[in-house]
C-alpha cells in the first residue's frame, strides 16, 4: 500500500466524485448522453482507483469475489427479468409499455431498470477483469 | 399464451441459464441448470418446428413491440427451424455427456464458468439462426464467438490457449468484415431488417458499395465457416478444445455460419444476383472442391484423432458450400441435408473420440492399438458414424452424398461428380485407418480399462444410432430440407 499522503488524500477526494458522476451518467442517461455501460465503467474506475491506492486486500473486503459473482449475473438477470415481466404483463419481450398503466411511464420504468442492469453487470465485469489480473482466482 | 412468444423463449432460456450457472457456483448445480436449460431449449425448438410446419408461413415476433423495419424482428421459417433443431439437439445430447467429461478435463473451480460460457454460446448460435435483423445477427455472432474462444481455451493442454488465441484473431477479423459489410448495406438502404433489405437491395444493386458489401460479407462469413483458404483456425481449435466443446462446436458453429451464408447470398442479395451477375459461383465451387480434397488428404496425414476429425470437418464444409454453389434446388436440398447429417456424424465422432481420450489419456492414433477390444461400444459407435461420414448406404452420410451426386449429375458436371466420389473414398481411408488400428492390431498395453461411464456412453450411442435411424427413415429430414430449399429459391426476386 503506498503510504504517500498526497496520493491517499487525493484519492479520498476524487473517488466520491467519480462515483457520483457515474450515478449521474446512469440515471440521467435517458435525457442526456450516457447510460448503463458508461456509468458502469466510470463506477468501476472509481473502485479500481480505491484498490490501487488502498490495496487489494481492502478492496476485497469491500467487494468479495462471491458478491462480485452475484453482481455480475444479477445485472443480466435484472435485464432479462424485466423482459420476462413484460411477457407476463401481456406484451412482447421487453415491451416496457405494459409495465405501468400509462405506457409512457412504463417505458420510463423499463428503460431505467434495464440500464441499471447493464450498469451493474458492466461494473462487475470491469472489477472482475481487475481481480483476475490481481490474483489467479477468477 | 406461450405459443406466440416461443421465438423469444428459445433464446432467453440459455441467456437466463448463463448467469444462473455463475450464481450457483457449485459444479453440479451449474451442470443441472445447463442441462435443464438445454433440454427446454430443445423442446422449444421442436415445438417451433411443428408450429412452422403447421402455420405454412414464417412465424414473426417483434421485440419490445416495435414493428418490423424499425424494431428487431425474429423470423422463423423452415430453414431457421431446422437450424434451431440442429443446434439445440446437439447441445441437448452433449450436456449429459459433459458431466463426467468436464469433471475430467477442467478444474472444478472453473466449472460454473464453463457451463455459463456454453450456455452463452448456445444462446448466440440460436440467436443468429432466429433473428431477422442483420445487426442483431452480428451481435449474436459476437456472443457465440467470444464464448467459444473462452470454451476452447479451457482445454486441458496448454496448446488450447494458442489455438484459442489464433481463433480469436481470425474470428475477430471475420466478425469485423461482417460488420463492415452490414454497415455498407445500411448506408445504401437505410435498413437492417432482412426482409426489408431483400426488397430494397434490387434498386441499389448496380452500386459499387453493394459489391464491396458482398465482398466483405462473403469473406467474413467464410472465415467463420472455415471454408478452404480460411480454415487454418479450425484444426487446432477443435483438436485442443475440451471434448465436449469439440463435439458441440463441430455440430453447431459451422452449421450456423453456413446458414448465415445461405441467408445473405440467397435471401438478401437474391440468387440471380449473387450467382449470375457476380462470379460468386465460380469462386465458391473451386474453393469447395479444393476444401473437399485437401481436407480429406490432411485428415489422412494426422496422427491425432481429434485433429483428424477436425480436418475431415473442413472437407465436409466443402460439400456444404458446393451445394450452395450449384444454386439448384437439389443442390440446396443436399446442403441442408448435409448440415443436419454432418452435425449428427461429427458430434458422434467427437464424442467417441472424447471417450477414448477420457480413458486412455491420449489422442495419439498409434497408442490406440487394439482399443476396439477394450471399448467395443465406443469404437462401434465411432465406426458406425465414421462409415456414415464415408457414405455407406443405410447411414445419413449416404443420403446427403446421394443428393450431392444427383445435383451434380443434374447439371452434368462430371468433374464435381468425380471429386465427390474421390473425396468420399479418401474419407474411407482415414476412417479405415482408425478401424484397423482399433480392431485388427493387438493391444500393445494391458490397459486396465473398460468403457467410460454410461452418462458418456449413452449420448455417444444416441448420436451414432441416429446416424443410422435418419439414414433409413429419411422422410422427415429430406422433406424438411426440400421445403427449406424451395423457401430459399422462392425468395428470388
Amino acid at each position: 500500500m503506498p503510504s504517500d499522503v498526497v496520493i491517499r488524500t487525493l484519492a479520498k477526494l476524487l473517488i466520491p466524485f467519480v462515483m457520483l458522476f457515474a450515478l449521474y451518467v446512469q440515471f440521467h442517461g435517458d435525457f442526456g448522453p450516457g447510460g448503463g455501460f458508461q456509468a458502469g465503467v466510470i463506477f468501476a474506475a472509481g473502485f479500481i482507483i480505491y484498490s490501487l491506492v488502498f490495496g487489494f486486500k481492502n478492496a476485497k473486503r469491500l467487494l468479495s469475489s462471491a458478491l462480485l459473482r452475484w453482481l455480475l449475473s444479477g445485472g443480466l438477470l435484472l435485464y432479462s427479468g424485466v423482459g420476462i415481466a413484460c411477457l407476463f404483463a401481456g406484451g412482447n419481450y421487453l415491451d416496457y409499455s405494459t409495465l405501468a398503466s400509462d405506457p409512457v411511464v412504463g417505458q420510463h420504468i423499463g428503460i431505467m431498470l434495464v440500464e441499471l442492469g447493464v450498469g451493474i453487470t458492466v461494473f462487475a465485469a470491469m472489477a472482475a477483469i481487475f481481480y483476475a489480473f490481481e490474483s489467479s482466482d477468477p | 399464451m406461450i405459443v406466440p412468444h416461443l421465438p423469444i423463449i428459445q433464446v432467453v432460456i440459455p441467456l437466463l441459464a448463463a448467469p444462473i450457472c455463475i450464481v450457483m457456483h457449485r459444479p453440479l448445480a451449474a451442470w443441472i441448470t445447463a442441462l435443464i436449460a438445454s433440454w427446454l431449449t430443445f423442446a422449444v425448438a421442436v415445438w417451433l418446428l411443428i408450429n412452422v410446419l403447421n402455420a405454412d408461413a414464417p412465424i414473426l415476433y417483434s421485440l419490445g413491440g416495435w414493428a418490423a423495419p424499425w424494431g428487431i424482428e425474429y423470423r422463423v421459417d423452415t430453414i431457421n427451424a431446422l437450424i434451431l433443431l440442429i443446434v439445440s439437439g446437439v447441445s441437448a445430447t452433449v450436456l449429459p455427456y459433459s458431466l463426467a467429461s468436464v469433471r475430467h478435463e477442467i478444474p472444478l473451480r472453473q466449472h460454473h464458468l464453463f457451463y455459463a460460457a456454453l450456455m452463452l454460446c448456445l444462446c448466440g448460435l440460436l440467436g443468429i439462426a432466429i433473428t431477422g435483423d442483420i445487426f442483431n445477427a452480428f451481435v449474436f455472432l459476437e456472443i457465440s464467438s467470444l464464448s467459444s474462444y473462452a470454451l476452447i481455451s479451457m482445454g486441458a493442454s496448454r496448446r488450447a490457449l494458442t489455438s484459442a488465441f489464433r481463433y480469436l484473431i481470425l474470428g475477430t477479423i471475420g466478425a469485423t468484415f461482417i460488420l463492415l459489410g452490414i454497415g455498407l448495406l445500411y448506408m445504401v438502404t437505410g435498413t437492417l431488417n432482412m426482409e426489408d433489405l431483400a426488397n430494397r437491395l434490387p434498386e441499389a444493386v448496380p452500386s459499387r458499395t453493394v459489391f464491396v458489401a458482398i465482398a466483405f460479407l462473403t469473406v467474413g462469413i467464410s472465415l467463420k465457416l472455415a471454408l478452404f483458404p480460411f480454415h487454418v483456425w479450425l484444426a487446432n481449435a477443435y483438436a485442443y478444445a475440451p471434448s465436449v466443446v469439440s463435439a458441440f462446436l463441430s455440430g453447431t458453429a459451422t452449421k450456423v455460419a453456413a446458414y448465415l451464408f445461405l441467408r445473405f447470398t440467397f435471401g438478401l442479395f437474391g440468387q440471380v444476383f449473387s450467382l449470375s451477375e457476380l462470379p460468386l459461383e465460380s469462386i465458391l465451387t473451386p474453393l469447395a472442391l479444393i476444401a473437399m480434397l485437401l481436407g480429406a488428404i490432411a485428415a489422412i496425414l494426422q496422427t491425432n484423432i481429434k485433429r483428424m476429425l477436425a480436418y475431415s470437418s473442413i472437407s465436409q464444409i466443402g460439400y456444404i458450400v458446393l451445394g450452395f454453389g450449384m444454386a439448384s434446388q437439389t443442390g440446396i436440398t443436399a446442403s441442408m441435408l448435409h448440415l443436419f447429417n454432418h452435425a449428427l456424424m461429427k458430434s458422434a465422432l467427437f464424442l467417441a473420440a472424447g471417450n477414448i481420450i477420457f480413458k486412455t489419456g491420449t489422442a495419439n492414433l498409434d497408442a490406440l492399438s487394439g482399443i476396439g477390444k477394450r471399448m467395443p461400444i465406443t469404437m462401434s459407435a465411432f465406426l458406425l458414424s465414421g462409415l456414415s461420414l464415408v457414405g455407406i448406404p443405410g447411414t445419413v452420410g449416404f443420403i446427403s452424398k446421394w443428393y450431392f451426386l444427383l445435383a451434380a449429375i443434374e447439371q452434368a458436371r462430371w468433374l464435381m461428380v468425380s471429386v465427390i466420389i474421390f473425396s468420399s473414398l479418401l474419407g474411407a481411408i482415414y476412417i479405415w485407418r482408425v478401424a484397423e488400428i482399433a480392431f485388427l492390431r493387438p493391444a500393445i498395453e494391458p490397459y486396465s480399462m473398460k468403457e467410460p461411464t454410461s452418462s458418456m456412453l449413452i449420448p455417444t450411442c444416441v448420436l451414432a444410432g441416429s446416424c443410422v435411424y435418419f439414414g433409413l427413415e429419411t422422410s422427415l429430414t429430406v422433406s424438411l430440407a426440400r421445403l427449406a430449399a424451395t423457401n430459399v429459391i422462392s425468395v428470388e426476386p
